[in-house]
């Protein structure tokens, strides 16, 4: 295999990684805050996809673009006032058996609104198209995507970084008795954050509805991969989920790539194995104490 | 969010391998008391995974089936009863189709789509003596060496979809002295697919320019697009199933690729799902809903009426199942399963909705019927969104025999356990 196209592999491989990102990041929010293993993030996607579908005949991609990733949020306020927050204070193992219960609510609705058979979505076509950059020739709709997503997951940083409501967010991670002991209520933050988290997963629905095969259980296909990134990425760390999503999709694109195809998603597995035997809590996890 | 959490990644694990188990255990049916007016059939067919829309088709065919015998008189002068199960899994399979037979005393069992699924019914109807008919699992196998006395196939085996669409890959001239760029699932199916079409290239004289086998999972296959356009195959060869052919012919027409595209496995469902524009290349089906026939159009009608859509090609063999067996029932006189596999053995011929009538070959038990390859419109010919492709004659042609195109006895041999 020549080199251009080894070189092809991995800029795709890490453009791959980005999708897992929007939906990785979410998870990970969610779980360092809340205690919460999110199994339903993967439903939240699908409803992102299925809204796109039904508000594009209205909207359009760029109106369902704005307003779907939007219903999903608020959707997300709601599970959140309503079940998560019974469980902050539970065994984990408790909200993980909820979320997994939710998840298959959350499908079997679609099956009974939508049917079981997958429906047709394009690409709208002032975004279908080849860019080339340099001699590599790419579709312009994923370029369009890495920018849509890059911006997100940049002012997510930002608002987590720069911000007081970040500080707290970043507090709580870390202490949630000292935050509460300081006077400050975590409630209304956790609302906040299962509503950016989960809303992000919509938005991966909405971008990546054109390009897959939209269907009830579309949510199942992406959680596990996107679970394996926060694992390998490692809890608390914001640039930790970054780069094992970056990791993940490498190691995928370059698995095909170089003719390992059949073993391309052990592959991403295997990673998860070797990662945890030797940074047991993950690339760049933080050693946060109520999760040890 | 408090101190006593007692959360590790341990106990997660733990928690998550638990759930998987369990979750390929699904509620047990309903009991419904036994009585001696209904006949019952037991349908079992994925209803959910990566096979659940193909299934979905199945169950409201076969409820159709059912509510036209019962409208028509019953069989035996008894109403037909159907017990619908999801089949889950091979596991799951196997456990519903022993509860459907010994608890609820079905006359046969009818459906699946998944040809690991098949086996493990095939195993059970053996044991019990009861009728097994495949309307949906492909592999040559389950002709071949896993043959069983007590399971028939609507469905077409995997030779039968290799011989059909191939014929319209010689007519194109896409096969003597051509590359083709296979992708293949990785999973019995597919390798038994992937085995029967490299038999036919290579018989024909072709060669592999790139041939990947795709994990089961894998959604984005942009890393398997840049090696097809690095390749340049004179054909892109699908040997995919369920989701995973929507997505490629959503990302092969993303990417602006132009080779010639076809597969030897396909569902017109997935061809609805990648929509216009999207849907590329030739395909082998079993049936369609643009055939012409009076008995496809009086289904199509049927269907679409109760259901407000078209049926596809799953619709059609789980439908002509259930009418095959209600028909040999009120024949026969009698539904005891040795009598109805004696009497399909014996070549007993059946409407099967098309030009010509079908039969089960005695040797393997194979429906040997027409079939179709279809080819998909340039989008500023499609009218709508379910009319998207055109149909070849029905292969084999009148004047062949309807044999020709299923696998020889040297390709494929089955002996049934005694």
């Amino acid at each position: 295999m020549s080199t251009m196209l080894l070189a092809q592999q991995v800029l795709n491989g890490l453009l791959d990684g980005v999708y897992y990102l929007l939906i990785a990041l979410g998870l990970s929010l969610i779980f360092s805050l809340g205690g919460i293993v999110n199994l339903a993030h993967g439903a939240f996607y699908a409803i992102g996809a299925y809204l796109t579908l039904v508000l594009s005949p209205y909207l359009g991609f760029g109106g369902s673009f704005v307003v779907a990733p939007v219903v999903v949020a608020l959707m997300g306020v709601v599970i959140e006032r309503t079940l998560f927050r019974r469980f902050y204070r539970s065994d984990p193992i408790l909200s993980l058996l909820m979320t997994f219960g939710l998840a298959m609510v959350a499908e079997q609705a679609l099956r009974m609104i939508f049917g079981a058979p997958p429906l047709s979505y394009s690409i709208p076509t002032w975004l279908r198209g080849q860019v080339a950059i340099g001699s590599f020739i790419y579709s312009f709709y994923r370029v369009v995507l890495l920018g849509i997503a890059i911006t997100c997951i940049a002012a997510l940083w930002l608002l987590l970084q720069k911000t007081s409501f970040g500080r707290v967010v970043r507090a709580g991670v870390q202490n949630p008795d000292m935050v509460g002991a300081l006077g400050i209520s975590l409630q209304p933050y956790m609302s906040a954050v299962a509503a950016l988290g989960i809303g992000l997963a919509g938005l991966a629905g909405v971008l990546l509805a054109p390009i897959y095969s939209i269907h009830p259980a579309m949510g199942q296909e992406i959680i596990t991969p996107a679970f394996v990134v926060v694992v390998i990425g490692g809890l608390g760390s914001f640039w930790g989920v970054v780069a094992a999503a970056l990791l993940v999709g490498l190691v995928k694109g370059v698995m095909v790539g170089i003719g390992y195809s059949a073993a391309s998603t052990a592959a991403i597995y295997l990673l998860m194995l070797l990662v945890l035997l030797f940074r047991p809590r993950g690339l760049f996890g933080e050693r946060i104490t109520r999760f040890e | 969010m408090s101190n006593n959490n007692q959360f590790t990644r341990r106990s997660l694990l733990k928690t998550a391998g638990g759930i998987a188990l369990v979750s390929g255990i699904s509620a047990p049916a309903i009991l419904r008391a036994q009585t001696a007016d209904v006949i019952k059939i037991g349908h079992l067919t994925p209803r959910t995974g990566f096979l659940g829309p193909l299934g979905e088709y199945a169950v409201m065919a076969a409820d159709l089936a059912v509510e036209e015998i019962n409208a028509a008189g019953g069989v035996m002068g008894r109403k037909v009863e159907l017990l619908k199960e999801d089949s889950v899994n091979p596991q799951t399979a196997s456990t519903k189709a022993e509860r459907m037979i010994e608890r609820d005393k079905v006359a046969c069992i009818i459906g699946e789509i998944s040809s690991a699924s098949c086996l493990t019914i095939a195993q059970v109807a053996s044991r019990t003596k009861t009728l097994f008919i495949n309307t949906g699992g492909n592999s040559d196998a389950l002709r071949g060496k896993d043959c069983q006395r007590y399971m028939f196939h609507v469905e077409s085996q995997n030779s039968m979809y290799v011989k059909t669409v191939g014929r319209s890959f010689l007519r194109d001239g896409l096969v003597k002295g051509k590359k083709w760029y296979s992708l293949t699932a990785d999973y019995a199916f597919g390798h038994d697919l992937l085995r029967v079409s490299k038999r036919f290239m290579e018989a024909n004289g072709g060669n592999f320019a790139g041939d990947d086998l795709v994990p089961t999972d894998a959604t984005d296959f942009s890393a398997y697009l840049l090696k097809i356009r690095e390749a340049k195959p004179d054909l892109v060869v699908i040997n995919l199933a369920g989701n995973q052919i929507t997505n490629f012919l959503k990302q092969y027409a993303e990417f602006g690729l132009t080779f010639p595209v076809g597969g030897f496995g396909f569902d017109t469902a997935l061809a609805w799902a990648a929509g216009k524009g999207n849907f590329v290349g030739t395909w082998p089906v079993v049936w369609h809903h643009l055939l012409e026939t009076p008995g496809s159009k009086a289904f199509v009608a049927a269907f679409t009426n109760k259901y407000k859509k078209p049926p596809e090609n799953q619709a059609w063999g789980d439908y002509v199942a259930v009418k095959i067996v209600a028909k040999t029932i009120n024949d026969l006189k009698s539904a005891e399963s040795p009598k109805i596999i004696e009497h399909f053995e014996k070549g007993a011929k059946f409407d099967v909705l098309k030009t010509r009538e079908g039969y089960f070959r005695a040797s393997d038990h194979q429906l040997m019927h027409e079939m179709y390859a279809v080819t998909a419109l340039p989008a500023d010919k499609i009218k709508n969104q379910w009319d998207i492709f055109a149909s070849s004659p029905a292969v084999p042609a009148a004047n062949e025999d309807l044999e020709i195109i299923a696998a020889t006895k040297e390709e494929n041999s089955c002996t049934f356990p005694s």
